[in-house]
């Protein structure tokens, strides 16, 4: 193998401070003067832009190293300070210091023997552990003991109380200290002291953090731009430095002139607050230093700190090239593999192809299609190819057939994308690992990327409008990570839960459970027509032939694409969970049984192809790994839009007519409710009402009301449900778990029911009422927000006010949760991310300290896992068993029944509550 | 007024096991660690201290076994390193 550069390891990093003389050694000059540029525009020197600062004009040389731009890094000058002033950056330890040193001798304020045992236990710290956090706490501790003491154990001075005033004054019993003062007592505290306090003097002196000479930054730090007028603007550091710079010589002037002490000392202050800004101008304490137009500078720690600083979106954070953002859309001819790639995408991102004696010819021909080759069909070109001096020439129509014929094997040509290709996708915010996933390139007409339904989940995309990121990878290792990590059907099991994050959604659900329920079944034409696009199987013969005709049964068909050895059961979403389950003679159909790979009976639907509870999913992903269940996913797709396509599926608001007998069935039951809820309203103002323990009379009342109208709700959900059965768009949506629920039915054909913020009726708006509408300490159900109507009846004025209320109460809930978990999610990350499993299953950091003994403490990956557990017994004695592993599996559900935790639905998570919500914006509130 | 209570008798309290001295050097090989690669423990933490109040006194750098109920494998035992604090 070549090898490539050395790689060396950083064993320690340590930090110092400049001394002043530090700083006027590296300088490459002095500066003095204010003026930046002469009336010619050429620099002044000496001045802020002097030439032995670097470069940052084109074809000029650095007066210090005679390189050219990009070659010269730049050269530090530096500035004499008139007098010396505080680093604001030190402030705290300046305080620490001078707090904990004789005032007159100098000498840390502890005894001889007291710095002694502190030294000790530092050192023993750092021989048992090494570390600096726990080493820092013992000098803040020896600090802290230093600066209690009243007088000096070594010269026996009385100490005064140091107070400071921010940000950078320091008094002494009220008395100012000057930061001359501050030096020259800095300037005592002996060396052996200062590192009992954590400090190296060799290599940190503490009157350093009193400055007497400024660093000035390169040019190239601070460069200065040239507007379209001709104008100069220079860097908000070079206005600062220029500030500094005027008050600095103007102190200086005034104080050899022997001007009055009160303007001394006006200056000084000045050219204190200037550097002060300039290295922090959000210094809390002093008003930030604005430009001419009134906006604050960016100065030195806001070019560093927080989002927009240099560590979170340059360091940390950076722009790439080959990637490509556009609006996404679906395609579920698409696998779940593939992403569709516009052409005008695929023509601007590329891949490198290093130039072999065999691939030659095709690169050539390649390149001599140049970068817009011509159509019809697309073919790659090339936008630019590396010669084997490591030149990069772009290719363009003229140039393509020249450059076509130099190439040799050495060369790297950049090349089109083509199908097969494998790039990266991704969607923010990425949460998850599976918000980024590689997908194989499909090159297609049109501007959108492209992508199959059952990815949508992972990635939470929709198409109204979302965007989506693309990489191109750019070398033969990265992709081949890609393919075997982070390709889709590798993801297919989540780790957050070890179920399917990619799975049917919407129609895709609607279009199984029209093909498989109950005895649905095809004429040879509707079948041939969904069975072409799926592809590659053998027609199986009709379940029906009489005469006239042969049908094929949606069961039959689904059965075609299950692996022939699968045997799974299960129960459906449509499930109406009866006491007592007919098992195969349910009759709503929702008994899955699949044997030998064939459909028996059951509706397929959201529990067995859904992203999250799909279990024929779940089943296939862990049994039979990612190729079977991708082809399984893609087959299921096609199948099941074939299906909803031939029968059609609408809905709109006629599904949610309900006769007029049923229309006065629920206003009776509203009238009914509103007479108990006034009874109960009677009963309370009459000292009735019996008290429920634990609740004030009037919580009892309101518990009352609350449980009469939750009723009232339920009912006239039950009245108009009674109407709505399976012949109804709108409720195979609900029922098999495609979109919507029975609650939003209900709402929209019975009544919306009560609304409520922070769990209670509404109470506040007017004096002891909601709204003028009402009588003052009204507690009816209708003046504390009950809507007896549904949203297709309509809602009356006072109504409505009350269901923006109780709507608004959701909006600014998911407004606060999003900003808040997203910090959360900021700060875990930050504490997880370079944890990993080593080989022999501890969790480590980078310092190679363990976190965890064994990995979750089984070792078990939780993607592999099911549902948490490591191991499915069930699922193992029924395979093991056959049919006498049902009935122990029987056996064993009624065991699971006693204990009351049959229906172990971890899925209902803030994902479920998340869609819950969404489709809360779709059709109004809910409320119970 | 108030009853000392041992916190180690606590059902959320994992047992904590003093290592002897001796053992100390055979356990880190076994494990195949460095004493400061061990997660750490501070002297003042409630554990320790009754511990200490129990038996023998406890100085720093010595190696404690917890063993805990865990949810996903049943059981599960790490070692911590007793520090100053």
């Amino acid at each position: 193998m070549m090898v490539t550069g050395v790689t060396k390891r950083i064993s320690a990093i340590k930090f110092a401070m400049l001394s002043p003389e530090e700083v006027r050694k590296m300088s490459a000059t002095k500066i003095i003067t204010a003026d930046t540029y002469d009336d010619d525009g050429f620099p002044i020197d000496m001045g802020l832009m002097d030439p032995h600062l670097g470069v940052i004009e084109p074809g000029l040389r650095c007066k210090t190293c005679g390189k050219k731009v990009d070659e010269c890094p730049g050269h530090f000058g530096h500035i004499d300070l008139a007098m010396p002033v505080i680093h604001v950056g030190y402030v705290k330890e300046i305080k620490k210091l001078l707090q904990s040193t004789c005032r007159s001798c100098g000498r840390l304020l502890l005894t001889g023997e007291q710095a002694d045992e502190y030294s000790k236990e530092r050192d023993r710290m750092e021989e048992l552990t090494g570390d600096s956090l726990e080493s820092s706490s013992i000098s803040a501790e020896s600090a802290k003991d230093a600066s209690s003491r009243t007088s000096c154990p070594h010269c026996g001075a009385v100490q005064l109380k140091i107070t400071l005033d921010k940000p950078t004054t320091f008094r002494e019993e009220g008395h100012k200290l000057t930061p001359k003062e501050v030096r020259e007592r800095l300037e005592r505290v002996p060396d052996g002291d200062l590192v009992v306090l954590g400090i190296d003097p060799t290599v940190c002196r503490p009157e350093w953090m009193v400055l007497t000479a400024l660093p000035v930054p390169p040019v190239t730090v601070r460069p200065s731009i040239t507007l379209e007028s001709g104008d100069r603007s220079e860097d908000d550091v070079t206005h600062k430095l220029v500030d500094v710079l005027r008050i600095n010589q103007r102190l200086r002037e005034n104080r050899d002139a022997g001007a009055p002490q009160l303007i001394v000392e006006d200056l000084w202050e000045l050219l204190q607050y200037h550097v002060t800004t300039y290295f922090d101008n959000q210094t809390s304490g002093i008003p930030p230093a604005r430009h001419r137009s009134g906006r604050p500078l960016k100065t030195l720690v806001q070019r560093l700190k927080g989002k927009e600083g240099r560590f979170r979106s340059n360091l940390s954070g950076k722009r790439v090239n080959f990637s490509a953002r556009t609006v996404i859309s679906p395609d579920p001819m698409l696998s779940i593999n593939e992403v569709g790639v516009p052409i005008t995408a695929a023509r601007e991102l590329t891949v490198p192809i290093r130039v072999t004696e065999r691939n030659l010819a095709l690169a050539k021909e390649m390149c001599a299609r140049g970068p817009t080759p011509p159509g019809p069909g697309y073919k790659p070109g090339v936008n630019y190819a590396i010669r084997t001096d490591g030149r990069r020439i772009k290719i363009t129509d003229k140039n393509a057939e020249t450059v076509a014929e130099s190439v040799e094997p050495g060369y790297v040509v950049e090349r089109h994308l083509v199908d097969g290709d494998i790039v990266l996708f991704n969607r923010q915010p990425s949460l998850h690992r599976m918000s980024i996933m590689a997908h194989e390139v499909r090159v297609m007409p049109y501007k959108t990327f492209r992508f199959n339904l059952c990815v949508c989940p992972p990635y939470n995309a929709d198409f109204d409008g979302d965007e989506m990121n693309l990489h191109a990878l750019q070398s033969e290792e990265a992709r081949a990570e890609a393919k075997v990590l982070m390709r889709v059907q590798e993801h297919i099991l989540s780790p957050r839960f070890g179920g399917p994050v990619i799975g049917a959604i919407h129609d895709h659900i609607t279009g199984s459970f029209i093909l498989t329920h109950k005895d649905s079944s095809f004429s040879r034409e509707e079948t041939m027509k969904m069975l072409e696009k799926v592809g590659d199987l053998k027609l199986p013969p009709p379940s029906v032939k009489t005469r006239r005709a042969e049908r094929w049964s949606g069961k039959q068909l689904f059965s075609m694409i299950l692996p022939k050895d699968l045997h799974i059961t299960f129960k459906s979403s449509i499930c109406q969970k009866c006491s007592m389950c007919k098992k195969e003679k349910c009759e709503n159909d929702a008994f899955v049984v699949i044997r030998n790979g064939e459909l028996l009976s059951g509706t397929i639907d959201e529990k067995a192809l859904g992203a999250f509870k799909g279990r024929i999913l779940d089943k296939l992903a862990r049994d039979y790994g990612p190729d079977t269940s991708r082809a399984f996913i893609d087959r299921a797709t096609k199948l099941a839009v074939g299906a909803i396509t031939i029968r059609g599926f609408t809905t709109g608001i006629d599904d949610e007519d309900i006769p007029s007998q049923a229309r006065r069935e629920i206003e009776d039951a509203m009238t009914q409710a509103k007479l108990k809820v006034e009874e109960h309203i009677t009963a309370y103002r009459n000292g009735e009402l019996e008290q429920m323990p634990g609740r004030s009379l009037e919580e009892t009342l309101e518990v009352e009301i609350m449980k009469v109208l939750g009723k009232a709700r339920d009912t006239a959900g039950q009245i108009a449900g009674r109407h709505l059965g399976l012949e109804n768009s709108a409720v195979i949506m609900a029922k098999c778990g495609a979109r919507g629920s029975m609650l939003n039915l209900s709402q929209m054909a019975g009544a919306i029911g009560q609304q409520a913020v922070r769990g209670e009726r509404l109470s506040r708006g007017y004096w002891n009422r909601t709204l003028p509408h009402f009588e003052q300490g009204d507690l009816g159900s209708e003046a504390r927000g009950f809507i007896k109507n549904s949203y297709k009846s309509g809602l009356t004025p006072t109504e409505y006010f009350f269901h923006s209320m109780g709507g608004r109460e959701g909006l600014v809930d998911t407004a606060v949760r999003t900003s808040r978990s997203g910090y959360m999610q900021r700060r875990l990350i930050n504490a997880l991310e370079d944890l990993k499993v080593m080989q022999d299953g501890t969790v480590r950091n980078t310092a190679d300290a363990i976190i965890q003994f064994t990995y979750g403490e089984d070792r078990i990956d939780p993607a592999r896992s099911v549902q948490g557990d490591a191991v499915d017994v069930d699922d193992v004695l029924l395979t093991v068993l056959g049919d006498k592993g049902e009935l122990i599996a029987k056996i064993q559900e009624k065991g699971v029944v006693s204990y009351g935790i049959q229906d172990r639905d971890i899925f209902e998570t803030p994902e479920d509550a998340e869609t819950e919500e969404e489709s809360d914006f779709e059709f109004g509130g809910e409320e119970g | 007024m108030t009853e000392e209570f041992n916190v180690l008798e606590h059902e959320l309290v994992p047992e904590h096991h003093l290592m002897p001295k001796k053992e100390v050097d055979k356990i880190l090989k076994e494990v195949g660690l460095a004493r400061d690669q061990l997660p750490r423990m501070r002297l003042s933490d409630p554990c320790i201290r009754a511990l200490d109040a129990m038996g023998s006194p406890i100085e720093e750098g010595m190696i404690v076994k917890i063993v805990r109920r865990s949810e996903t494998s049943g059981m599960s035992v790490c070692y911590r390193l007793v520090v100053r604090g």
